[in-house]
């Protein structure tokens, strides 16, 4: 029983595609016909299942735009009660935060792949330095 | 393929680019799945026990707060078995209800003490940033396959 559990994992896939929608995922998993649960989210899909069958469907939903759906392991099945906002008085499951915020960051990285396999040279950028302690004396010194 | 420790280790941005790239990422998720889903070990709601404080008495001290040592009974075990490590700085998204500010000092301290290969950098904000963070990423991994071949060699 415990091994049989162990197998089944669940699989976060996050579309932040301009062709791909949500629910071009989930008809991706529903046409594949494995014993797969999916659950179609605002950030994209949920994928449960064996781990061959889960596996072998994302990598289907993430040929459809390589480089603009990102897919993560996921510790807990959907709708767990321990995590399921519907079972524990509304607001967002924790751990959702973190996914909204590198959610936001998608379609920069998406585009940042799209350049690396192009070959596009990097651009040289200048970071912000941090204000050295002698500038900052400097500074307080000058405005007495 | 080597195995590789991403900070924050939940990262959905980090786990996929060090797949994408062929290697395995080592990430929180996996742990947790098989704390929460092992049948047998249940203390619910989350089937932490009073083991794990046990256990992260290895990275941390007693006096340290139960919450790290537990964390650190989940995080310190990845961390010893990482051939390779990528720290991602800037990210206050770590540190919140779901995540504990010193068990993030030390998981970075742990992972740099560590000697194999490290790359840090921080969050990219806009699409230049963006670009530099994927290519180092990118040519980092690809560098973890040349280091593991010349290891491999030299061993035969």
């Amino acid at each position: 029983m415990a091994e049989e559990n162990n197998d089944v994992i669940t699989k976060l896939v996050v579309t932040s595609s301009d062709s791909v929608l949500p629910i071009d995922a989930a008809m991706k998993v529903y046409e594949s016909s494995t014993d797969i649960v999916i659950k179609e989210t605002c950030f994209g899909t949920m994928v449960t299942g064996p781990r061959e069958a889960v596996n072998k469907v994302v990598k289907e939903i993430v040929d459809l735009d390589k480089n603009h759906i990102f897919v993560k392991e996921r510790g807990f099945p959907p709708g767990d009660d321990r995590r399921c906002r519907a079972s524990r008085g509304g607001g967002s499951r924790p751990g959702f935060y973190f996914l909204k915020e590198e959610a936001m960051m998608l379609p920069m990285i998406g585009k940042a792949l799209d350049k690396y396999d192009e070959h596009v040279p990097l651009k040289e950028i200048e970071h912000k330095k941090k204000l050295g302690v002698k500038d900052l004396q400097d500074i307080v010194e000058s405005s007495l | 393929m080597a195995k590789v420790i991403i900070y924050p280790t939940n990262s959905l941005i980090l786990s996929d680019l060090v797949q994408r790239f062929g290697h395995t990422p080592l990430a929180m998720m996996e742990k947790i799945k098989e704390k929460v889903t092992t049948v047998g070990v249940d203390s619910p709601p989350m089937n932490i026990t009073a083991e794990e404080p046990k256990h992260g008495l290895k990275y941390a001290a007693v006096e340290v707060p139960a919450g790290v040592r537990g964390r650190m009974a989940i995080v310190g075990p990845m961390i010893e078995e990482a051939e390779a490590g990528i720290i991602v700085g800037e990210s206050p998204m770590a540190f919140g209800c779901m995540g504990c500010a010193r068990t993030n000092e030390l998981t970075k301290y742990l992972i740099r003490s560590r000697e194999m290969p490290l790359l840090e950098l921080e969050f990219p904000k806009d699409d230049d940033e963006g670009q530099e963070f994927v290519y180092r990423i990118a040519e980092f991994l690809k560098s973890l396959d040349e280091v593991k071949g010349e290891s491999e060699e030299a061993t035969e």
